[in-house]
């Protein structure tokens, strides 16, 4: 508990924030109005203090890193999307990017909370007490984060290609960034999710390697295949084979790929041990 | 003692053809011997002359009506014009109406490309060099600052300005849409005619990286490319180098497609990550057509510019009643606060006795 609240009630302000951003921003859309980098991006980064509030309550609890079930995860990768949003939008100030994060949180966070299966039980000890498994998990998932950023360039990127090439400019097409800085961006997104997901896997793989019982086929083959496919898709992006459409498609698609995945990684691993509701007190 | 009148008479495009324009249109010599005589008027306690190409218009604070009257006479006297036919072309406003004439002019609602935002800059520098040598005073100072703002708040709040309505500015527009900066963009322009020039010095005015003439005659394109400071190329070349360029103007009189499918893929394979982007300005058109189905490549010909064009102005004017209901607002705020300072003012000197040095 902090100020009174639970972590789920942190974590449903949090949604609600960013559920505020998504509506603002469809109402000053639909207004044919730009929309505030200043506003959206106050509203996000007060959504984003509540989640941290919420998620270090989860973390206290159980006394790690808050991954030991669905809702923790989509919590988390939540949470690294929006992470990055702070600095990449900030930084580069791409237009209506706000926006679409704010979807993207709105729907990942509140979804998660709305089913309450997803947080009835949580494994306890799922990295055996190893800090290093630990960082190999947090930076996997906060990979997973990035990748959601590419998915959503990669929606601007081709709603800003359909407006070019249909020749439909006005409305809300008017405030979508360029076509280069959609590219770009995805491009500079992708390169830092190979990365962190690399780093990830070079962790996890040390100790795999010292107990090859330690973690289950299913769990590896999925996560060798979301690494293998970002890594190809970075490659021949790099290489000029996959470009404009094909790669903004394949960002959006992996990305599905990558999120589904999680369910059956998070399956595979040991049995529940705990009760949420008994961790969080 | 009776307040002082503030003014605004002049021309402008709504009131006086081009012809009439022209005549009435002053040099920078002109304007500054001009605003000397009225420097120097007495009973002209404030006053800026704002001169464009659509319009020519002072903005005074008087002792009495006849000063205005005053006024026009000189301008008309200077201009060779005679008063009667002044008249007939003139804009003369007073108190509040001129207040609301201003804020208009400066939201771009009175401009000929409605929405345009150049006036706001001309209209800042005519205040700003009558500010600094001494003809403005307590009024026009207030006026002229609250219009700068209404403007702003205008452009702000609605989209009078949203989407350009000239061919080349849309065909700029629609670059930054697909390049973003264009500092990096690199222009071939092929055609040296009058619309592709254009079009070329939009892209030169927003920054462009680098711009390369094509014309079936050399000399032509040599010419044009020295005097917009940009490079030339034989016109037979334009389909080997297409994967140097980014945005290909096309503006020739050529009876048949000069650029085809088949160069412009073969192009995109040198340079598959980088968009390229066709204005076909020409009629016959110069590009295959087919070439819009290329991925990262995007065609734009006249009809699609103008009717861009056509869809902003469209859009624009929808916005005029919400701008006029803003700008309603802040003129009648301004004039509330105007009105009692042109009662104190009735009471203290004008330019000439203010600023002697200046007249």
């Amino acid at each position: 508990m902090f100020a009174g609240l639970t972590d789920r009630s942190w974590l449903w302000l949090a949604g609600e924030c960013y559920l505020v951003g998504l509506l603002l921003g469809t109402w000053t859309l639909l207004r044919g109005n730009r929309q505030s980098n200043t506003v959206i991006n106050t509203i996000i980064t007060v959504g984003y203090f509540f989640q941290v509030i919420g998620l270090m309550l989860r973390g206290r609890a159980v006394a790690g890193c808050p991954l030991g079930n669905t809702f923790e995860i989509f919590q988390f990768t939540a949470w690294s999307a929006i992470s990055l949003y702070l600095v990449v939008g900030v930084t580069f100030r791409l237009s209506l990017l706000g926006y679409f994060t704010s979807c993207l949180a709105a729907a990942v966070t509140l979804v998660s909370l709305s089913i309450p299966a997803w947080d009835a039980t949580r494994r306890a000890h799922i990295f055996g007490g190893n800090p290093w498994i630990e960082l190999h998990a947090a930076i996997a998932l906060f990979s997973y984060g990035v990748f959601a950023l590419v998915a959503l360039t990669s929606v601007m990127y081709l709603l800003r290609n359909f407006s070019l090439k249909q020749k439909q400019l006005r409305g809300f097409f008017t405030f979508l960034p360029s076509i280069m800085d959609l590219d770009h961006m995805s491009l500079r997104l992708l390169f830092v999710g190979v990365i962190l997901l690399t780093i990830s896997l070079a962790v996890g793989s040390v100790y795999w390697l010292r107990d090859l019982q330690s973690v289950n086929l299913t769990k590896l083959f999925l996560t060798v295949a979301v690494w293998l496919a970002y890594a190809i898709a970075l490659g021949l992006r790099l290489r000029g084979r996959l470009i404009a459409q094909r790669f903004a498609w394949v960002g959006i698609i992996l990305f599905g790929c990558a999120l589904f995945s999680l369910w059956p990684v998070d399956a595979s691993r040991h049995a529940p041990t705990s009760h949420t509701q008994a961790a969080s007190r | 003692m009776s307040a002082d009148h503030l003014f605004v008479l002049g021309a402008t495009h709504h009131t006086a053809p081009m012809a009439v324009r022209e005549k009435l249109s002053i040099d920078a010599e002109g304007a500054e011997a001009l605003r000397r005589e009225l420097a120097a008027m007495t009973g002209l306690r404030e006053f800026t002359v704002v001169s464009t190409c659509n319009r020519i218009e002072f903005y005074g604070v008087a002792a009495t009506p006849e000063t205005a009257a005053d006024v026009q006479a000189r301008f008309c006297a200077r201009q060779h014009f005679t008063l009667a036919e002044f008249e007939q072309f003139r804009l003369s406003l007073s108190g509040p109406d001129a207040v609301r004439h201003l804020l208009e002019v400066t939201a771009g609602l009175d401009s000929q490309m409605l929405g345009e935002t150049e006036i706001l800059g001309q209209v800042k520098e005519a205040y700003g060099a009558a500010q600094a040598k001494g003809h403005t005073g307590a009024v026009l100072n207030r006026v002229f600052q609250k219009a700068f703002q209404a403007a702003k708040h205008v452009r702000s709040n609605t989209a009078i300005t949203e989407g350009q309505v000239s061919i080349a500015n849309v065909a700029v527009e629609l670059a930054v849409n697909i390049f973003g900066q264009l500092s990096e963009a690199r222009v071939c322009l092929l055609g040296a005619g009058d619309i592709g020039e254009k079009t070329a010095k939009a892209f030169q005015s927003r920054g462009a990286g680098s711009l390369t003439v094509a014309n079936r005659g050399f000399e032509r394109a040599l010419q044009l490319a020295t005097e917009l400071g940009a490079s030339a190329m034989p016109y037979d070349q334009r389909e080997a180098r297409l994967s140097e360029f980014d945005v290909v103007v096309c503006a020739t009189s050529a009876p048949e497609t000069i650029v085809s499918r088949d160069a412009t893929a073969a192009a995109m394979r040198k340079r598959p990550a980088r968009p390229l982007f066709f204005i076909d300005l020409a009629l016959p058109r110069d590009v295959d057509a087919t070439v819009a189905s290329l991925q990262n490549v995007f065609l734009y010909n006249l009809d699609d510019l103008a009717k861009i064009a056509e869809e902003n102005r469209v859009a624009r004017t929808a916005e005029i009643g919400k701008c006029r209901e803003l700008i309603t607002t802040r003129a009648d705020a301004l004039w509330r606060q105007v009105e009692p300072r042109l009662a104190a003012a009735a009471g203290g000197n004008h330019v000439a006795d203010q600023r002697p040095e200046s007249a």
